[in-house]
């Protein structure tokens, strides 16, 4: 077998990064992991990531034998076409996959944006902002129904693309004082059977690390 | 073959996305015009989460999002293959598609502007995104459209966008598509406008700017900001 090269330019706290390490994992893919400096307190993003993501500079890039790759959910299905002989994530079924892709499309549009305005504000905007997040889970809690994974009885591409936001979640709690366990019992139960997963648990960080993120966020924004 | 439709509205843009996926592939169907102020019960069940057209219904199961659809279809029916074999090469239309998608629709909100701040905005988003295709779409001018020498997904995806950006600027009267800035955009436009299939399945222009421009009035007189 001819030798891959597998880099991602990488931010260990990013969900979008994330997730393709996850699918890195899931397909036993070995891969060299490089941290950007996406805040700019070590000289800022790296030559190599503004090369290969000129048009939105943002992590992650997935490069492959040099050839880089962009958009987080793009790069999760290339890995999946890459290499197929292990676990597809993918269902096989065109219906199916279109029923995948819709989730994923959801998913992206929605629960990192209202996540994040929970702890970027206060009092009102931020009881908004939980109701909103509570109402997106409630939603995928009827699409995941009976199944022990948005895949069905197999961790698939769904589950690859959610799971990594759920590293948040303790953070928004804290900050916007409610339980998504108390509001979303399923989705919880959903999560901890996604963290089971070495190939989950060895990727996302430590919650309290993006707590802490949040925390010194809150305060450059005057939010604390 | 099983029974196949499509529920849209004339003219969306995203409707006409499936509608050229489906005659580039010679794929017969049965087209249903829905009407938005007054949504079918079909529609609200085939498409319970966003409520929108397009949605593609094959042997009664509902799919919606027009670029999901174009995958589906794609998946489904693969002659005249509208995607590139290569993993590579999908991830790099696939790339376009998602920018055009995530970009590209703020060229409606030039059309939807209620006010000069509200438009100058657009019009500033909107030449970001043209600047973005202009530099990098077409390998400098290598390639007739975004995948080669045929039209492929990230084209009929950009259709959707440039085409109705012509109505958008007789409409509102903002011009956008200098010929000087963007001669790629514009090869382009005339190259998608003139190829087989696409010409024959393109709306009405006349039609189409009047409809928008009794659209626009409409818009503009009512109360909601």
């Amino acid at each position: 077998m001819s030798k891959e090269e597998v880099i991602i330019l990488d931010c260990s706290l990013s969900p979008f990064c994330n997730r393709v390490k996850i699918a890195l994992s899931e397909k036993g893919v070995s891969y060299e992991s490089k941290e950007e400096d996406l805040f700019g307190s070590k000289g800022g993003k790296s030559e190599l990531l503004l090369k290969s993501n000129p048009i939105y500079k943002k992590v992650p890039v997935l490069l492959h034998n040099g050839k880089p790759l962009n958009e987080s959910s793009i790069i999760v299905s290339y890995i999946d076409e890459t290499w197929p002989s292990s676990s597809p994530l993918l269902p096989s079924s065109p219906y199916e996959r279109a029923q995948a892709r819709f989730w994923i499309d959801y998913i992206d549009k929605k629960v990192f944006d209202v996540g994040s305005k929970i702890w970027r504000s206060n009092g009102e905007e931020q009881e908004e902002a939980k109701k909103e997040l509570i109402e997106i889970l409630k939603q995928l809690e009827e699409a995941l129904g009976d199944k022990d994974f948005f895949g069905g009885e197999k961790f698939g591409i769904v589950d690859v693309i959610a799971i990594p936001f759920t590293s948040w979640f303790y953070a928004y709690e804290k900050v916007g004082n409610f339980k998504v366990e108390e509001c979303c019992p399923k989705f919880s139960a959903w999560e901890k059977r996604c963290l089971q997963k070495d190939t989950v648990s060895s990727v996302l960080p430590c919650p309290d690390k993006i707590y802490n993120f949040i925390t010194s966020m809150r305060k450059n924004l005057g939010l604390e | 073959m099983e029974e196949l439709k499509l529920h849209g509205t004339w003219p969306s843009p995203f409707s006409y996305r499936v509608i050229w996926a489906l005659a580039l592939k010679g794929i017969p169907y049965e087209y249903i015009e829905e009407d938005l102020s007054n949504k079918s019960s079909l529609l609200l069940q085939y498409n319970p989460v966003h409520k929108k057209i397009p949605v593609l219904v094959h042997a009664g199961n509902p799919i919606c999002e027009s670029i999901i659809i174009l995958e589906y279809i794609e998946e489904t029916w693969p002659q005249n293959p509208l995607l590139p074999s290569d993993p590579y090469e999908r991830a790099t239309a696939r790339f376009w598609i998602k920018f055009i998608d995530d970009k590209g629709t703020v060229v409606f909100k030039i059309f939807r502007a209620k006010n000069e701040e509200e438009r100058e905005e657009a019009k500033k988003q909107s030449l970001e995104m043209l600047r973005t295709v202009e530099q990098w779409g077409f390998g400098g001018g290598e390639r007739k459209f975004f995948g080669g020498d045929e039209i492929g997904m990230a084209d009929l995806a950009f259709g959707a966008i440039a085409y109705w950006l012509g109505m958008i600027e007789k409409v509102t009267g903002v011009k956008l598509l200098d010929v000087g800035e963007f001669p790629q955009v514009y090869g382009w436009i005339e190259r998608f406008r003139e190829a087989p299939v696409i010409r024959d399945n393109l709306p009405d222009w006349n039609l189409m700017v009047e409809t928008f421009r009794r659209r626009r009035e409409q818009l503009l007189e009512s109360p909601k900001t």
